[in-house]
């Protein structure tokens, strides 16, 4: 006892972990992010010549603009996000559980949309399916059409196409990771035992898979909720999201304390977004 | 009752038979697989019978999980046909071949609890909720897991998941049950256990044919009818367990199954009436069990090491001499190693001499002829 006493007094001796540590991170986050969102929610509730002002954060928060472009923020990253999903699963199953030679390669293929700017893909989008695009001229060639009859990409669906384009790999990433670690005893005993392979996904994969599917869907939820290069690259007409209106507010129309009530909404949308998420990950155990 | 689209006998349909002599005969014909320019597994002609139980066993790389794994359709035969019973299931998905399988991580579903994962198969082929539940009672109460109905995988030991498993595949009555080197996972204890275990599940399902993969032959010798003992991708020797224990056709047969020594000697006098033929070792006349060999021929005198005894008697009439090189005592048992001629002979014994030999003392060794087989020197397959 007496010698387990003294070995252990040293090590009580010693010295702790530098405290100071945390105070290079914390005062680097305070500079570049906490400060800006103060001063960006501070200005939120002052007009332009520094005077309190509730009541123009009712008049935009009951704003015809404000609603529709909350509307459409929802509506563009919750189909986006749906169909990034179902993108992401269809390939993902494709990818891991159907054999065939250079799956490897379009894995990766894929994955790098992940590292090219957004607006990228939207511009290859309007030389694909633009009024000029091959698609419009090639029918329009066939079919000796006067007009371009595909006409999609500026609207809603040609912002959802391309956010589903750009963040399905964000889907794809982890349920690749998840599929390599399904025991394929489970899907080779699923499937001696009687069930056919819609069955074996339902029931044996997809369990599996929920972990990856929320972290993936909250993940493109967040990033298309605050998505901005694309919706402004295609600039179709009346699709304006909470983003775009910030940027028209503050630097078309310099109405700042505007676009810091819209942004404050958008943070808290975004962070409320990032809590369900955080809060369903935690119950799952992801 | 059931949606199945099956062109055979659906398992649902068993049922009415119940699995008392319900099993299907296994038939390979003529079946390789091969992948690319690789066979591994050579032209694979053999036959399970109803209710046998054939064990596969062999070294790794030797096709016997390959084997196993044609027969439940993971595998597309290069060539020749499976039936089971009277249907060809070569080209049947394995959903739809009536089979249970059994594999070595117990692959139960972990987010189902017990009853569900046994439970599964009969959902997937659309029995109706008062069969499933009591089939899963019976399977549960036939492994003796019963009580365990709503625990989940991970709340379960090796052995008990391993239970499971075998309920799950027993619970859709399948015509031939696959089992893939089940044990393997399980420590030497538990492992000892379930090879009872399932020894007295197949006493009360006479019926169900099994295809039992291992590579560990105390268990393929517990369990087999038959056993066919796998080489390179083919089978080098195929028969009922006792004979082929007792009577193996070559060498890798007799060191593969079960010790054995095998002493160089030469033939005196071919097998007569009674099967039996002389041998010499050195000075040392044999009578040995024969085959048809002739009288010159070069052979091996195969002997198990628990068939040599240290002391002679009515029967153990034939004799060697060997130099004692090692003694290892191993509670139940003494293993003793000896020269023979240069030969290594060892022998299993449960009783020694009070007087135990030293190491380097020429120690006389007695065996049966009934005992002995000989083998082909040449024919190591």
């Amino acid at each position: 006892m007496s010698e387990a006493l003294a070995i252990a007094a040293p090590t009580a001796r010693k010295r702790e972990p530098g405290r100071l540590w945390i105070v290079p991170p914390a005062a680097l986050l305070a500079l570049l992010f906490f400060y800006p969102l103060a001063l960006i929610i501070r200005q939120a509730f002052l007009d332009d010549s520094g005077v309190a002002n509730v009541a123009e954060i009712i008049r935009v928060l009951h704003s015809r603009f404000f609603v529709n472009a909350l509307i459409n923020t929802v509506t563009i990253s919750v189909t986006a996000t749906a169909g990034c999903l179902i993108v992401g699963l269809v390939l993902a199953l494709i990818l891991a559980f159907v054999p065939f030679p250079g799956s490897g390669f379009i894995a990766r293929l894929i994955d790098t949309f992940i590292a090219l700017p957004t607006f990228l893909v939207t511009l290859a989008f309007t030389f694909l399916y633009g009024s000029a695009g091959m698609l419009n001229s090639g029918l329009m060639e066939a079919f000796s059409l006067p007009l371009p009859p595909v006409d999609f990409l500026y609207s809603t669906w040609g912002v959802v196409l391309a956010e589903v384009t750009v963040y399905t790999p964000f889907i794809l990433r982890p349920l690749l990771a998840a599929f390599s670690l399904v025991d394929r005893g489970q899907i080779e005993a699923a499937s001696v035992l009687g069930a056919r392979p819609f069955r074996i996904v339902r029931q044996i994969i997809l369990p599996a898979a929920i972990p990856a599917l929320i972290a993936g869907g909250s993940l493109c939820l967040l990033l298309t909720v605050n998505e901005f290069g694309i919706v402004l690259f295609i600039g179709a007409k009346g699709v304006i999201t909470l983003p775009l209106l910030i940027y028209g507010k503050a630097i078309q129309e310099s109405a700042y304390q505007v676009a810091c009530i819209i942004a404050v909404v958008n943070i808290a949308l975004s962070l409320g977004l990032f809590g369900l998420y955080r809060f369903a990950a935690g119950r799952l155990g992801v | 009752m059931s949606a199945v689209a099956f062109t055979g006998p659906s398992v649902m349909d068993i049922d009415a038979a119940k699995i008392r002599g319900a099993g299907s005969n296994v038939h390979f014909d003529k079946v390789s697989v091969a992948y690319g320019a690789h066979v591994v597994l050579h032209p694979l002609t053999l036959d399970i019978a109803p209710g046998e139980i054939l064990a596969m066993i062999g070294p790794s790389g030797s096709g016997k999980t390959t084997a196993l794994r044609a027969v439940a359709g993971f595998v597309r035969p290069a060539s020749g046909r499976i039936r089971i019973g009277a249907t060809d299931v070569t080209d049947l998905p394995p959903y739809e071949r009536g089979l249970g399988m059994v594999v070595q991580n117990y692959a139960l579903f972990p987010h189902m609890r017990v009853e569900d994962n046994v439970a599964f198969g009969l959902r997937a082929q659309g029995a109706n909720k008062a069969l499933i539940s009591e089939r899963v009672k019976d399977a549960l109460a036939t492994v003796g897991m019963a009580t365990f109905a709503r625990r989940y995988p991970r709340e379960l030991s090796g052995g008990q998941q391993q239970r499971v498993a075998i309920a799950r595949a027993l619970a859709v009555r399948p015509r031939v049950l696959l089992l893939d080197e089940p044990l393997s996972a399980l420590d030497a204890q538990i492992r000892r256990n379930m090879v009872e275990e399932i020894a007295r599940l197949h006493r009360s399902l006479p019926g169900l044919t099994i295809l039992y993969v291992t590579h560990d032959q105390t268990e393929a010798l517990t369990l087999a009818d038959k056993i066919a003992i796998m080489r390179d991708g083919r089978v080098c020797s195929h028969g009922p367990t006792t004979e082929l224990y007792r009577r193996p056709p070559n060498r890798f047969t007799a060191e593969f199954l079960g010790r054995a020594n095998l002493l160089p000697v030469t033939v005196a006098e071919a097998a007569g009436p009674k099967g039996f033929a002389t041998a010499r070792h050195g000075d040392a006349v044999l009578t040995g069990a024969g085959r048809d060999e002739k009288a010159g021929d070069k052979s091996l005198l195969c002997i198990r090491p628990q068939h040599l005894s240290l002391t002679a008697d009515s029967e153990h009439t034939n004799r060697i001499v060997g130099t004692l090189s090692e003694v290892h005592w191993q509670g139940e048992l003494t293993h003793l190693v000896l020269d023979v001629d240069g030969t290594p002979v060892r022998v299993s014994a449960t009783k020694l001499p009070v007087a135990l030999p030293e190491p380097g003392a020429k120690v006389p060794l007695f065996f049966a002829p009934a005992d002995t087989s000989l083998l082909p020197e040449d024919a190591s397959v």
